[in-house]
């Protein structure tokens, strides 16, 4: 049986990416983002990027407040996404602000933006 | 051409202009509730490329001659942006001041829609942000709606979703004839 303090090394270096493990066992920071639940400070339920979108970026996802269908965020599907900036940065920054509660840093956007684009 | 022939031409322009006439006064859609009289109104469809594509976004686009300019004014402002019902709908601002200046100049009580006094929203709900579903005119036309068939019903959930049941909505046709309720059907009263 391992001893503990092996497994918990073991673990961090997987998370870490390290090479005592197949690197695609641990998920990249943008996929790993995405599905975390941030709580509200207003009472409503706890939500993350996957609330509206989706975790398959493949399938439309629903806006939650007001249902309304919101298009595959995956480029594999609808090729216009991420080609404007300046529709992106809008958006990061609302809803960075109404999920996770305050402007995603620079590296949480760039893991976002990754994540969509390998969708 | 004798007068047989031209009275016979005569009536038959008369009974032509006539009839054409009464397709003028039959209002828009021939509806069988509709006709010359009838105060129900079409409101003017967005047109607004920026409006309808920002605002748009998350719901349907409505019109703006569902609110006052006052109500516009409160909702457009910067800080109630970002708290939008619950949301974060904030703007640059290029985008947010010709949003609510085509809102300013299209509300209700302005030039060819419903007078602002029939979409007035109360002053007393403190610092909550007016809603079109809490105007009288919108109070007066829905409240015979059940619960059952809008909050219960997992096809709508809102009032606010005009158009899970006014097929028209887009167009700014809101006219009873074109009320499908999902799970439900048409609406007859």
């Amino acid at each position: 049986m391992m001893k503990p303090g092996v497994a918990l090394a073991l673990a961090c270096a997987l998370g870490l990416g390290l090479p005592s493990g197949p690197r695609a066992a641990a998920l990249e920071p943008g996929a790993a983002g995405w599905v975390r639940e941030y709580p509200q400070p207003d009472g409503s339920p706890a939500r993350s990027c996957a609330t509206c979108h989706g975790r398959d970026l493949t399938l439309p996802g629903r806006q939650v407040n007001t249902g309304k269908a919101i298009e595959p965020l995956a480029p594999s599907v609808v090729p216009q996404r991420l080609g404007d900036p300046e529709k992106v940065e809008k958006w990061l920054q609302r809803n960075c602000r109404w999920t996770l509660g305050r402007t995603c840093t620079t590296q949480e956007k760039a893991d976002f933006i990754g994540f969509i684009r390998s969708q | 051409m004798n007068n047989l022939k031209r009275n016979l031409i005569i009536l038959g322009v008369v009974f032509l202009s006539l009839g054409a006439a009464g397709l003028a006064l039959s209002g828009s859609d021939g509806d069988e509730h509709g006709g010359w009289g009838e105060s129900r109104a079409d409101l003017a469809s967005v047109a607004n490329a920026t409006y309808g594509q920002e605002c748009g976004a998350c719901h349907l686009a409505y019109q703006p001659g569902l609110l006052p300019t006052e109500a516009w004014a409160r909702i457009m402002d910067p800080a109630a942006l970002a708290d939008h019902f619950g949301d974060d709908a904030s703007l640059g601002d290029g985008p947010r001041k010709e949003i609510a200046a085509f809102l300013a100049a299209n509300a209700a009580g302005r030039a060819g829609q419903l007078p602002a006094s029939a979409f007035a929203v109360g002053s007393d709900g403190g610092s909550a942000l007016p809603r079109i579903t809490e105007t009288r005119y919108f109070t007066r036309k829905h409240h015979e709606v059940p619960v059952r068939l809008v909050a219960g019903n997992p096809g709508v959930g809102s009032f606010s979703r005009c158009n899970a049941c006014h097929r028209g909505a887009a167009a700014g046709n809101y006219n009873e004839d074109r009320v499908v309720i999902p799970g439900a059907g048409r609406w007859d009263d």
